[in-house]
């Protein structure tokens, strides 16, 4: 038997096992959660239910809405319209960067909110919403407020989109707001759904850029984690090309506004943003290409990609010697790590679209992925977005409305469609397509939906990788069993681990995790026998 | 101390029912409390004699927690009964119910139930819309719930779907429907309509209470009929039921019906016919 058929085998009877702890009804739910790349059937069953007691480690629409795409837009205030705790808890927990731009304002160190009582929402908190309106403006003078719902708003039925059109009337700044209530849908990622919605419907195409370059670009779904963003586009500016536009790391409203005048939408996150991708496509012909700028293999295959849609040789001989030049400047280094991390093993399970994109960073250090997955994915992250045309929406996921674009009336797109059908075809199909996260897994990997407590504990156990990578919420249950854990939603301290150079960052904290992992020889005073003439 | 909750449809004279009833038990002695459960504030106008009432919750809005004073939204009407509105938000905002739940936590923690009380009345707003107009039957307040019907079929279905209410939380909350309370409507048949629902639901017709327009003579002066006009027979009905109410031993978790069920005991009593 090949080794990729045995380990598929063992990995499936691991699975199984799994399968069989659980209560019959939860065994049959979660079985279609979790397959093994090789075994055949790959659909993932995603973005479903979550069962309740399980410990899963998702957020709220609110987190998705707010904490994830509406947050880091620095020069606008977002203020949660609700209860204290949802502001303060999610204030600042993202690690998105920022540096003041043409208007020199940045809020993203700011936590506003409107800090609903018990007389708000028994009388309804729209006064005290507009009341607070005033006072961001007063105080702080954004060049946008942004108002962000939480539960208690959407059960009494605030209307602070009205709200917040008479405020903008009143005040003459920009105000808007998202019902992203906590409990729409069945994860964060519906919020990431209703942030697109928002930004579309009130600031997409507001605004015209001053002066527009040939090679204008927007960097969609890149949040500028640990300064991930600030690794890409010094790279870009070499190779001659503009960011328009970032949605949404350090970006600005204006630069937001005037994004559908770029050429191309390079999209690094397809969960949280291709639901705007679409739109821009839809609305400006403004097509969008996958990209992925996490791996030195990636990188460079993401900026060739992009030269040639734009089919220019100038365009085309700087990326080469862009790539030319930073691959020399980290290969010793590079080798080196890998010859410390070739062979170690990894579990990723993190975000929309991160444990797919972090697969070709540990390859390029020899690590192997030995399980992905994702805690708030649809299936077309898994499978790609061909299933898309065969999935029916489920009544839950129908809390949000899809708002579809004809094309502006009035409005250039950069590209003729046979120019658009020439670049497509130059570009094998990988234009306005993503294939997903399964087409690039190992033979005999796990791929993992909505990985929970129990899941986490029996996998880790029985895989021992030698880091595991997710977020705060499993990080020290994992380094309790004695395994180091990198947080790939916030990095932890470190990053950023895009680009050449992130690569190399990530490199030295995989190498710190796997050459120090302190937890394995620390240990719980429950675990240790008491010493002795302990009284 | 009887904690007593008055539901019933919108409109079927609950709170002209609650205050001429409360106004009969005065009447005999019992020192009650009014706790009108309705964001119009008029449960407890004839007791008051037309007094504006300051409620629970503007007070809240206006002076805050740490302002709130029992004498602020406590007043005191005819035989010494206690009166107290909730409030509520204007129509359209904010959570009417949620405002009820707020209103009875702010009371008790104001001691409004510490004093020496033979009674407190709950007169809720409508229909059991959502929890927070569940919530003077849960958590152990009020014990007995009377339902005000009348022989129309929405009516009955209102007291039915309330019944249901009851029913979820008995177990809790330990409430039990008291009997039903017919205002009547002169529909044909009613006596014998009211008298077979509530024997089907498992409780009991505690009072017909006859239709006379003196109750709305009564209600223009801003007064009870017990005080408009004490020798009147209303009057007398109003004691009765004060009496019965008083002497009741009788309560159950009732046994709520189906829709169709309920259309069938309107049929058989010749209200609908039969198609």
């Amino acid at each position: 038997m090949p080794s990729s058929e045995k380990k598929i085998e063992k990995h499936r009877q691991l699975r199984d096992s799994i399968i069989d702890s659980y209560p019959a009804k939860v065994g049959k739910r979660r079985s279609r959660h979790l397959v093994v790349k090789g075994e055949g059937d790959e659909q993932v069953e995603a973005n479903a239910k979550t069962i309740p007691g399980i410990i899963t480690t998702r957020g709220c629409a609110f987190a998705g809405c707010k904490g994830v795409v509406l947050g880091p837009i620095k020069d606008a205030v977002n203020l949660v319209h609700g209860p204290v705790g949802c502001s303060y808890y999610s204030w600042l927990t993202r690690r998105n960067f920022a540096r003041p731009g043409e208007s020199g304002k940045n809020y993203l160190q700011y936590c506003v909110t409107t800090d609903m009582q018990e007389g708000d929402i028994v009388f309804g908190g729209e006064k005290k919403l507009m009341q607070a309106i005033r006072e961001v403006k007063e105080a702080l003078d954004p060049e946008a407020i942004i108002v962000s719902a939480t539960c208690p708003v959407g059960l009494i039925g605030d209307d602070i989109a009205s709200v917040a059109r008479e405020a903008e009337a009143e005040l003459g700044v920009k105000v808007f707001s998202a019902n992203c209530e906590g409990y729409k849908g069945v994860s964060q990622s519906v919020g990431h759904h209703i942030a697109c919605n928002a930004l579309m419907e009130n600031v997409v195409g507001s605004e015209e850029p001053e002066e527009t370059t040939p090679f204008d670009v927007n960097i969609f779904g890149e949040y500028n984690i640990g300064g991930d963003l600030w690794n890409i586009t010094p790279l870009l500016e070499k190779i001659g090309y503009r960011v328009l536009s970032t949605y949404t790391g350090d970006a600005s409203i204006h630069d937001l506004a005037r994004a559908p005048r770029a050429k191309l939408n390079v999209l690094m996150c397809h969960r949280s943003i291709n639901y705007a991708a679409q739109m821009f496509w839809d609305r400006y012909q403004l097509p969008w290409l996958k990209v992925n700028y996490v791996g030195v293999d990636e990188t460079a295959r993401s900026l060739r990609e992009m030269a040639r849609f734009f089919e220019d040789d100038g365009l085309m001989a700087r990326t080469e010697e862009v790539i030319a030049e930073e691959l020399e400047r980290v290969r010793s280094q590079l080798d080196h790590y890998r010859g410390r991390l070739a062979g170690r093993r990894v579990m990723l399970f993190v975000g929309g679209s991160r444990a797919h994109h972090f697969q070709h960073l540990c390859e390029d250090l020899g690590m192997e992925v030995v399980l992905a997955g994702y805690e708030f994915a649809h299936r077309d992250d898994y499978e790609g977005r061909q299933v898309l045309s065969g999935m029916s929406r489920s009544s839950l996921s129908k809390v949000v409305q899809d708002i579809s674009y004809e094309l502006e009336s009035g409005f250039e797109p950069a590209f003729s469609e046979e120019e658009l059908g020439r670049k497509g075809a130059a570009l094998e199909g990988s234009l306005l397509d993503y294939e997903g996260m399964n087409a690039h897994m190992k033979e005999g990997a796990l791929i993992v939906d909505d990985l929970n407590h129990h899941e986490t504990e029996v996998l880790v156990r029985e895989l021992r990788p030698d880091v595991f990578c997710s977020g705060i919420k499993d990080k020290y249950v994992v380094e309790k069993m004695g395994v180091p854990s990198r947080q790939l939603h916030s990095y932890d301290y470190s990053g950023p681990y895009t680009g050449f150079e992130g690569a190399l960052t990530f490199a030295r904290d995989m190498e710190m995790a796997v050459y120090t992992p302190t937890t394995r020889f620390m240990a719980p005073p429950w675990k240790k026998e008491a010493p002795d003439g302990d009284a | 101390m009887r904690q007593v909750a008055i539901y019933g449809k919108g409109g079927i004279g609950k709170s002209t029912t609650t205050q001429n009833l409360t106004s009969a038990l005065g009447e005999m002695g019992k020192k009650i409390m009014v706790v009108g459960c309705d964001p119009k504030a008029d449960s407890t106008r004839l007791l008051l004699g037309g007094l504006a009432q300051q409620t629970v919750l503007d007070t809240l809005r206006e002076e805050g927690e740490d302002g709130l004073e029992l004498e602020d939204v406590m007043k005191g009407g005819i035989h010494g009964i206690s009166c107290v509105e909730s409030g509520g938000p204007e129509p359209g905002v904010g959570c009417a119910g949620r405002g009820i739940i707020t209103s009875i936590g702010i009371l008790e923690n104001l001691g409004a139930y510490e004093k020496e009380l033979d009674y407190v009345f709950y007169d809720v707003l409508g229909d059991v819309v959502c929890g927070g107009f569940a919530m003077p039957i849960r958590e152990g307040k009020a014990q007995e719930i009377y339902i005000v019907a009348s022989g129309e079929l929405m009516a009955l279905y209102a007291a039915n779907n309330i019944c249901k209410g009851i029913k979820k939380y008995a177990d809790s909350g330990g409430t039990r429907l008291g009997g039903i309370i017919c205002n009547s409507r002169k529909v044909d048949g009613e006596l014998e309509l009211l008298t077979a629902f509530a024997e089907r639901l498992g409780s009991q017709l505690i009072h017909f209470v006859p239709r006379d327009n003196i109750v709305q003579r009564a209600e223009i002066n801003k007064k009870t009929v017990i005080e408009y006009d004490p020798a009147s027979d209303q009057a007398d009905e109003y004691r009765k039921l004060a009496g019965n109410i008083d002497g009741n031993d009788m309560f159950v978790v009732p046994d709520t019906m189906s829709q169709d069920e309920l259309e069938k005991l309107m049929m058989d009593f010749g209200i609908l016919e039969a198609a």
